[in-house]
């Protein structure tokens, strides 16, 4: 691989340094320049703006961190979560937006799934990956967007053919190093009628670092796709994503995000229903600590008759840390039987911690079901003391009255080694309780 | 020496409040005590105050487990040390599993000093005395996997409670109104699983409005609280009068108790009248 080191932050001499690096053909090239130009033209969000109330940038600096240059030699590959006991298909490995390795067993290549990098897919299978790429993802959204889209970098690719059904997983880990910058875009194809699996997780070390991410999953006619993306960076990591799904007639998509990590995190999750009979379940699961501030903004948009949307998010929050989750169900004129549902509920540990939730329905048919619901609680201190009378330790008490508050988004989590590194992580996590 | 749970001039006080106003009790181990008063006389304090409860403070008098200070102890600690309540209203643990809960509890009560993490009494061992406890107590085996009293009827709670105190084999334990909220065949189905779990193994102390639960552990002391004292002791015979012909009896006898009552109780009304204002 070509690498040319970029200096100095995300500058216009930075950014003609990392395209000459780049090597690639000149429609993608022309894609990046669009999208720089565009982020040129837009501030850094701030708190006028609606969805960033809550949420300050102020002391972000998107300059002291810059543009993925030379490849770091040798980083040490970091423990994954989401493979204990399972058998893969395959496996992608990226550390500072730098792809590391690719590898799918020959079971599944004969049967014409690739799984790649992004970053060589465009030169080598572009006639399959150009088609779709941004179909998922609006360059324009934000600044964040069109500079994902301008600077992405250690993308990773899974094109599944029509009827191809995999069994077993494939597992995608970014990781960061101190000071690194991750520009992973990953790219889902399922053509019609196939399936898989997709276990997407990153990792850090504790210091500081940048996510600019985007996700395309795109859910051909009849498929299924069970998609897991556990954010477990350290906790000097700045994370801002656009992830988004299009899920068309008769697929069926489980979307369940682990929210972990980063010091602060801007997520975009949205959810599109295109095609008719079209379902998708969304589960989130959020631990926060210390002074994390983690923000997400889901979007359930309904967008042809009988379609269905079922999200679940529960977080829970310690020390000072803060989660503001942003709910919306939209519904188009024409999609009639429309079924869709929307939770959000908070388990708040420590005086200091706070949750805001702030479901939406946006409803233009009239014959439709959408419901929504968010609750907000402390650990009640009654249940504390009926466990410890039973003999379990304040923490352990604490431990188990959490994990029961999890267990029923985990209940719909069919993913048994995603249950369980969740629940540990999160079991890790509690510390003594005041 | 037999094992004694001794409560010695015990003064309790809630949210600044006083609530019990010395209360002596001895219980050995073997021994059914019968606790009966009206509502609001401090039974249940008394059952908090024993298991720890850090809303219930002890402003003077001990409490003792063959002489050691239970004072000084952790709730966790003393439900390790052999102390047990069914409560009167049970909690419910939504998502928690009552086998999961259980095979918890029993692992730290049994092994008194097993750190969190360490292991937990093998699974097989455990499903199986769960298994056969609940077969005793004639329950559906389908409630080892339901939550801890989530969505539970008040009956269902309480046999809940039975389950608990069959498993963890507390050398003491307070029933708190374990009868209330439970039809006729039921309380007999308790009453009759206390006796065969509880049998003379424990030190029970049963808190009853009716006699019903205490057809199958005939009581060795009755006592009656009033106004958070108790105020007279005696045999099952009095646990008898006191269901038939209520506690008109002992607050002519005990004016001071009842007006500590009435007080109580007055304050309690005049709480209530703030809080609708
Ligand atoms: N947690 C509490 N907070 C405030 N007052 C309490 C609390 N627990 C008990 N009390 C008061 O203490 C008195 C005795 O209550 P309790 O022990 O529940 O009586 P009993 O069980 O005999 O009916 C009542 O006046 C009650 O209001
Ligand atoms: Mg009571």
């Amino acid at each position: 691989m070509s690498s040319v080191t970029a200096q100095g932050g995300f500058t216009s001499e930075s950014f003609a340094a990392f395209l000459r690096g780049r090597d690639e053909p000149d429609w993608a090239l022309d894609q990046r320049r669009r999208a720089w130009e565009h982020a040129e033209s837009l501030p850094l969000p701030s708190t006028a703006d609606e969805e960033w109330r809550r949420t300050d940038l102020r002391r972000f600096h998107l300059n002291r961190f810059e543009l993925p240059g030379e490849s770091d030699p040798s980083p040490a590959e970091p423990d994954a979560l989401l493979t204990h006991g399972v058998q893969l298909a395959g496996r992608t490995w990226a550390h500072n937006s730098h792809p590391l390795e690719a590898s799918l067993s020959q079971k599944w290549r004969d049967r014409g799934v690739l799984l790649t990098s992004l970053d060589a897919a465009i030169k080598e299978h572009a006639d399959l990956v150009r088609p779709h790429l941004w179909r998922a993802f609006d360059r324009e959204y934000d600044k964040f967007a069109a500079l994902h889209a301008a600077c992405w970098s250690g993308g990773t690719v899974l094109y599944v053919p029509a009827g191809v059904e995999m069994d077993e997983p494939i597992h995608m880990l970014s990781s960061l190093g101190e000071g690194g910058v991750d520009l992973h875009h990953t790219l889902v194809i399922l053509e019609e009628s196939a399936e898989a699996t997709v276990l997407g997780e990153t990792s850090g070390d504790a210091g500081a670092g940048l996510h600019l991410g985007g996700i395309e999953l795109l859910v051909g006619p009849q498929a299924r796709l069970r998609y897991v993306n556990l954010q477990n960076w350290g906790q000097q990591v700045w994370h801002f994503a656009h992830q988004k799904a299009l899920v068309d007639r008769d697929a069926r998509l489980q979307w369940t995000i682990g929210a972990l990590g980063s010091k602060l995190a801007k997520v975009n999750q949205h959810v599109a229903l295109t095609g008719e009979h079209a379902q998708a379940q969304v589960n989130g699961v959020m631990f926060t600590e210390g002074r994390q501030h983690i923000n997400y903004h889901t979007h359930q948009h309904h967008q042809v008759p009988n379609t269905t949307s079922d999200l679940l998010y529960k977080g829970a929050l310690q020390d000072d840390s803060r989660v503001v989750w942003r709910g919306m169900i939209k519904v188009d004129p024409a999609a009639q039987k429309t079924s869709g549902y929307q939770r959000d509920d908070n388990l708040i540990l420590s005086d200091r911690a706070r949750a805001d939730s702030i479901p939406g329905l946006e409803i233009e048919a009239d014959d439709v079901i959408c419901t929504h619901g968010a609750t907000a609680g402390r650990v009640d201190d009654e249940l504390i003391f009926y466990c410890r009378t039973r003999g379990l330790t304040r923490n352990e008490a604490v431990r188990t009255v959490v994990a029961g508050f999890f267990q029923k988004v985990f209940d719909r989590i069919t993913i048994e080694s995603v249950r369980e590194a969740l629940g540990e992580a999160i079991g890790r996590r509690i510390r003594e309780f005041h | 020496m037999s094992e004694t749970l001794s409560i010695n001039d015990l003064h309790v006080s809630v949210e600044g409040k006083e609530i019990l106003r010395g209360v002596n009790l001895e219980l050995r181990r073997g021994e059914t005590h019968a606790l009966m008063g009206p509502n609001g006389s401090g039974k249940s304090t008394l059952g908090f105050a024993i298991m720890g409860h850090p809303n219930y403070e002890v402003t003077s008098g001990r409490i003792t487990l063959d002489g050691e200070d239970l004072l000084a102890m952790e709730p966790h600690e003393r439900a390790r040390a052999g102390l047990f309540m069914a409560f009167q209203r049970p909690m419910s643990i939504p998502g928690v599993k009552m086998a999961d809960f259980l095979r918890h509890a029993v692992s730290n009560v049994r092994n008194p000093e097993r750190k969190e993490g360490e292991d937990l009494l093998p699974m097989r061992e455990f499903r199986k005395e769960l298994r056969s406890k609940m077969e005793q107590l004639r329950m559906d085996p389908e409630f080892a996997r339901r939550y801890v009293n989530d969505g539970f009827s008040g009956g269902e709670m309480k046999r809940a409670e039975i389950l608990q105190l069959a498993m963890l084999r507390p050398k003491f334990a307070v029933l708190d109104e374990t009868d209330s909220g439970l039809d006729v065949d039921a309380v007999r189905l308790a009453s009759q699983s206390i006796a065969e779990i509880g049998g003379r193994e424990m030190g029970i102390l049963i808190i009853t409005h009716h006699d019903k639960l205490l057809e199958h552990n005939p009581p060795d002391v009755t006592h009656v609280m009033l106004g958070g004292r108790i105020v007279e002791s005696g045999g099952a015979e009095l646990a008898a009068e006191l269901h038939k012909s209520g506690y008109d009896r002992i607050r002519a006898a005990h004016p001071e108790a009842a007006a500590a009552e009435e007080r109580l109780a007055q304050e309690e009304r005049e709480a209530a009248e703030q809080f609708v204002s």
